[in-house]
């Protein structure tokens, strides 16, 4: 019986004294945090893919309620629609952000570029750009073992059949996560209202671009003559187009017609490229 | 001292409490993944099971044996690991937010962990003074992490290798854990 008391009394006490420690140590360690700051998380698309230049979708809640100076309107996949929201919540005023795809700046497929070497090993582009920059002739070209796609927090990029990867404008929200993760620097993203696309990478002379891939960009100029509004430059050997320049001003994109290699093609809206796909 | 130093060496590679023993093996498995948070967890482990370990050795000898309520001891060490690890999350939370963002989550996972609460009980049947079971403290909590940064290296190899099917994932973590303690098998009867 005295057993069983000092068993209820021992329990009781230990539960009372730690019950009693922890509620003081909440009253006396309790740290603030602003209710707004959930709020604000939970209107945001949670990629966290770090496009708004904070580590995580919380990160940049708590900064933008937090520091006025932070603009509301940074996260790029949520587009407006988030910015707005954003604002709203946070009193802030929120400006437009451009739209932008990712596009790979290659198109040396399994079938127009040639295999330096046969590579056998981990099947991730950045370790097989370990091995003499890749198993791909052109160096500056896309490896394909698909990096970028299994990076991507909106699944947007799937690998295609001939090597390439293949970006769904529907689902791309522009994060620019592909840009950062792709170890050949070969995924550049354009404003979804851009006119023109080069479709290469690659900074070898003309001679010897051509002898590694059939689609390459051979640095010849005919693009950059015939642009009547100076928008096409030829660095390294490589066409280089100002995209404000060709958007703005751009009526007629004489240069897709006149490149002897195909490098420079029309950049199709997803809407077209969806509809043509309906019709044929 | 010598035997302080085979204690020590005892815990963390002959008697390693997840490969010998198999205790702790719901955070072996979880955190292995990735070779940082590892650490982390490792760091954090081992300050809880130290410090908590202190905490219940106190407890046994000034509550538990005087009354006569040893048959209290599990229960008892429970609350007081759980409520512990509780107030030491508020505290870092509050005074070193830098530590808190480094591994304070690993806190709550390894509250009421079996490693946690088997480390002071084992010391306590085996009757250690107190610097004694400190150091069996340090020890394991040093054991578990090298443990763990044994496998999360692995483990990170391990998600570029050419795995069957069926094996992915949790199954091949465990035939390599299995392959581990089968390795540190070879330490038994050193001491």
């Amino acid at each position: 019986m005295n057993t069983a008391i000092m068993v209820l009394v021992v329990m009781g006490a230990v539960g009372i004294v730690f019950g009693v420690i922890l509620a003081i140590a909440n009253k006396k360690f309790a740290m603030e945090v602003n209710p707004l700051i959930h709020e604000v998380d939970e209107v945001l698309p949670k990629g966290q893919c770090g496009a708004c230049g904070y580590a995580g979708c919380a990160n940049y809640a708590e900064a933008v309620v937090l520091n006025p100076e932070v603009p509301p309107n940074l996260c790029v996949p949520g587009k407006d629609a988030v910015a707005n929201l954003v604002a709203e919540l946070t009193g802030k005023k929120s400006e437009q952000l451009e739209v932008r795809v990712a596009h790979v700046c290659c198109s040396g497929t399994t079938s127009k570029a040639v295999a330096s070497y046969a590579y056998k090993g981990i099947h991730d582009c950045a370790a097989a750009k370990l091995i003499q920059g890749g198993p791909k002739g052109c160096k500056y070209g896309c490896i394909g073992f698909g990096t970028c796609a299994v990076n991507c927090p909106f699944g947007a990029l799937q690998m295609g059949e001939d090597g390439l990867p293949i970006v769904d404008q529907d689902l791309c929200t522009g994060c620019g996560k592909c840009e950062s993760v792709c170890p050949q620097n070969v995924i550049a993203m354009l404003p979804a209202t851009a006119k023109v696309k080069v479709d290469c990478n690659s900074r070898d002379k003309g001679i010897d671009a051509r002898k590694l891939c059939t689609a390459a960009c051979i640095g010849c100029g005919l693009c950059k003559r015939n642009c009547s509004y100076g928008a096409i430059e030829i660095v390294n050997n490589l066409a280089v187009v100002d995209v404000k320049i060709c958007q703005d001003q751009c009526t007629e994109a004489t240069c897709v017609g006149k490149c002897p290699t195909k490098a420079i093609k029309t950049f199709i809206p997803q809407a077209e490229v969806t509809a043509a796909e309906a019709i044929g | 001292m010598a035997e302080y130093f085979t204690l020590f060496i005892g815990s963390v590679i002959v008697n390693n409490f997840v490969l010998t023993k198999f205790l702790g093996l719901c955070i072996f498995f979880g955190v292995s993944k990735n070779l940082n948070a590892s650490v982390g967890m490792g760091m954090a482990v081992t300050s809880v099971i130290t410090l908590s370990s202190i905490l219940a050795w106190i407890v046994y000898h000034f509550v538990l044996l005087p009354f006569g309520l040893t048959f209290l001891t599990t229960i008892v060490f429970v609350v007081l690991i759980a409520s512990f690890v509780q107030l030491l999350e508020l505290i870092i939370k509050k005074q070193a937010p830098a530590l808190y963002n480094m591994w304070g989550i690993y806190l709550v996972l390894i509250a009421t962990n079996c490693i946690v609460l088997s480390v002071p009980l084992l010391s306590v049947e085996s009757d250690y003074a107190f610097v004694t079971s400190i150091v069996f403290a340090v020890g394991s909590g040093m054991g578990f992490a090298l443990a763990l940064i044994l496998m999360a290296s692995l483990r990170e190899k391990l998600a570029y290798a050419d795995v069957p099917k069926p094996l992915e994932g949790m199954g091949i973590a465990f035939i390599v854990a299995g392959m581990l303690s089968l390795a540190f098998l070879g330490f038994s009867g050193m001491l």
